[in-house]
């Protein structure tokens, strides 16, 4: 058992070693936390053989809060879901470990750098090991922190600053919801631990609760559809999901090696694993599953379309993301929990890979993120170049690559669920021209074509292939995204992800063969592929010529269907002029003027009474005498 | 044989010779003098009070009163030396430093 406590225990001594002594690395940091996480990765991976022929992990380390009927513990449970994850985050962390020696090179933040990403793999770690909600939170909230703190890493920047503090408050209005859903967890089951919640669960199937009862509403809900929808608002502050999506493109102002390890492969995945975790409890509420699958639907869509016309090459990326994040949350909304987590374990690898690759291209043009300034680098770069071409086939889905494998399987199953999983499906499929549509637009306008950058930008040499320590990840991601889907499919992980989640029977059984929707799907992709090709791939003015034709759709697109401006609008300039008012008329108005005016007219008593304080003792002795003379008469007088 | 009245009405009176001595005079010798009137006009007090009462504590008493009035103004009149030499005055209305 020990050994398998040292998977988070590792980095965290990474955190701690490189953190309290940082003055003393200089620019050495990664000699401690990159072999400290790679072993962990290793021992990720034992575990992970582990639970191929053996039963799942459980160990309490110690009992944390121990109150009343309340207690909660830090656990290690290691089943086949949390195995599968660990593997991923890990790994990736690993490489994300060994690229950033090579990205941040000379940065002033180097060992900070490494002790925050370190203490980040610790938290992620925690949360897919936890058995309890309390521990899963604690780590919910430790990712949370590290992504703020790594966001701002360039902190004297104003657009960090300012994104990091977006990420952070959106991440906290869905943490409020989690919050909420975990006390109501607690007052309905009595217990955080996973496997007690889930055993109550038939017991409290037909509960109801009155969730506006404090409006004097008689609405009745049921307190299991309750639960996961609060808990799902959590989800979606997390992953990114339509309405608190817009803290992730804005996150992109962080280092790149964050980008790929925090804003694509791991921390925005936790909303979907917990789902998938907490999947008794969403397989018990059916309008609990159809909120979700919507959102996720939504979100894939949106995300898409976005992505469509953004100069910003991580923006791009980063909407990729949000949108496969839509896609995962679908799957888990349509009950494919296998297929989601399937998903989000190909799509780690490839996303990952994009992110890094995207890093050596900004990295190699000194700073340069717009897409319409780049052009013609394959040359420059061919490794980066073939990987992110890679990564680009299996974000498209076309076979064998690894987005094929499980994207096309989250699509099958959503069709299998009855007339609204072909609605999900439809969406699905759109998404996937759209995809396919982006992503190459981006390999289009970045490696191929014209160079539209200056020489003279960027210390005056031409771009340059990075170094070693930035493309072995990139390789070792490459390998990950075209064989992970393969593997997935052909080692059945489905099967095994399965033995530790509950999938619920589906109720239609498809009108389509599955070869049929798989081929609707590759020609999705290769359609997509094929638009970009005649749109971006030589000099074309079909783009501009669509763009002006549909104006109010490209605007729509580019300006991110409005989002900011309409959360600018709502709540945000409210609470600036609310608070501006309250500043104005309670703060200074009322309670600065009751504190000054107590102030005050304490001094002028005082100045009046300091006139008394003669400094002449013959004067403090006469009044003395005449109290005294006083206090003497009185008390004959009294008597 | 005098009566009690008439020790109580002489030591009120040096009692008060002392008070209004103490409160007026400005200068510090004088006022230390009347501080020994004071006492002085206490210790006929405990005289007369002991005589009348038959008790004897009061006539010990006024030792101690003696004893402590010879030592005050042993340390009195070396604060007034002291004073003196550091401000060259025994007029107390210019030593008022206990204001700032």
């Amino acid at each position: 058992m020990l050994p398998y406590l040292l998977i988070p225990l590792l980095p965290l001594s990474g955190f701690l070693i490189v953190g309290l002594l940082w003055p003393y690395f200089r620019g050495k940091g990664h000699w401690i936390t990159v072999p400290l996480v790679a072993l962990s990765c290793f021992l990720s991976i034992r575990a992970f053989m582990d639970t191929l022929n053996g039963p799942p992990l459980h160990y309490v380390v110690y009992n944390w809060i121990h109150s009343g009927h309340f207690s909660a513990s830090i656990s290690i449970m290691i089943d086949h879901l949390t195995a599968a994850m660990l593997v991923m985050v890990t790994l990736v962390s690993t490489l994300v470990h060994l690229y950033t020696v090579g990205y941040m090179k000379d940065d002033s933040g180097y060992d900070r750098f490494f002790s925050y990403i370190s203490l980040f793999t610790f938290s992620m770690i925690m949360l897919l090991i936890s058995d309890n909600l309390l521990e899963l939170f604690f780590s919910w909230e430790g990712v949370g922190f590290c992504s703020y703190i790594l966001i701002v890493h360039w902190y004297e920047r104003r657009p960090s600053w300012l994104a990091a503090n977006k990420a952070f408050i959106m991440n906290r209005i869905g943490d409020f919801g989690f919050l909420l859903g975990i006390f109501l967890t607690y007052t309905v089951f009595g217990t955080l631990d996973y496997s007690g919640i889930f055993q109550q669960i038939p017991a409290h199937l037909n509960d109801q609760i009155l969730p506006f009862s404090a409006f004097h509403s008689q609405t009745s809900a049921s307190v299991i559809t309750v639960i996961a929808l609060l808990l799902f608002v959590g989800a979606v502050g997390k992953s990114a999901q339509i309405p608190l999506h817009p803290w992730l493109p804005d996150a992109m102002e962080g280092p790149t090696p964050i980008s790929a390890l925090i804003h694509a492969a791991t921390m925005v995945t936790a909303g979907i694993f917990m789902i998938a975790r907490l999947s008794p409890i969403y397989n018990a509420s059916h309008t609990a599953l159809l909120v979700v699958g919507w959102t996720g639907a939504v979100t894939a869509f949106v995300a898409a379309t976005i992505a469509l016309t953004q100069r910003d090459i991580k923006k791009i990326v980063a909407y990729s993301t949000m949108s496969q994040l839509g896609y995962m949350v679908m799957a888990c909304g349509v009950g494919a929990y296998g297929a989601g987590i399937f998903h989000l374990l190909t799509h780690g690898f490839f996303k990952a890979l994009l992110f890094l690759a995207a890093g050596s291209v900004i990295h190699s043009l000194g700073g340069e993120q717009d897409i319409f300034r780049m052009g013609g680098l394959s040359k420059y770069m061919k490794l980066t170049f073939v990987t992110m071409l890679l990564g680009s086939l299996a974000l498209s889905g076309i076979p064998p690559f690894a987005g094929y494998y499980s994207k096309d399987l989250i699509l099958t199953e959503a069709f299998k669920d009855g007339s609204l999983g072909h609605v999900f499906w439809a969406i699905g499929v759109t998404t996937a021209i759209l995809t396919a549509f982006y992503t190459f637009r981006l390999i289009f306008m970045v490696f191929t074509g014209k160079e539209n950058f200056s020489h003279d930008g960027h210390h005056g040499h031409a771009p340059h292939e990075s170094p070693l320590v930035m493309t072995i990840p990139l390789m070792v991601l490459a390998v990950g995204a075209v064989f992970a889907g393969w593997a997935g499919e052909h080692y059945d992980i489905i099967g095994y992800l399965s033995q530790s989640m509950t999938v619920p029977h589906f109720s239609g059984s498809p009108a389509i063969p599955d070869d049929s929707l798989k081929l609707i799907s590759v020609i999705a992709a290769v359609v997509g592929i094929a638009t970009a090709f005649l749109f971006y791939g030589r000099p074309s003015s079909i783009p501009l010529a669509l763009s002006r034709t549909f104006r109010p759709l490209f605007e729509l697109s580019q300006n991110k269907w409005y989002f900011d401006e309409i959360y600018d609008a709502v709540f945000t300039r409210p609470m600036i002029f609310l608070s501006f008012i309250l500043w104005r008329e309670v703060d200074k108005g009322v309670i600065d003027m009751v504190v000054n005016g107590v102030a005050s007219s304490c001094q002028s008593m005082g100045a009046s009474l300091r006139r008394f304080q003669t400094g002449q003792l013959q004067n403090y002795a006469l009044v003395m005498a005449l109290g005294l003379f006083g206090m003497v008469s009185i008390f004959l007088f009294m008597k | 044989m005098v009566p009690l009245s008439w020790y109580v009405a002489l030591s009120s009176t040096l009692f008060l010779i002392g008070l209004v001595g103490v409160l007026i005079r400005r200068n510090i010798v004088i006022v230390l003098l009347c501080i020994e009137i004071m006492l002085n006009a206490v210790n006929i007090n405990f005289v007369a009070f002991s005589k009348y009462q038959h008790v004897i504590d009061g006539q010990i008493f006024v030792f101690f009163v003696i004893t402590v009035a010879a030592a005050e103004v042993a340390v009195g009149l070396g604060i007034i030396i002291a004073l003196f030499r550091l401000r060259e005055t025994i007029n107390i209305d210019e030593i008022n430093i206990l204001k700032l």
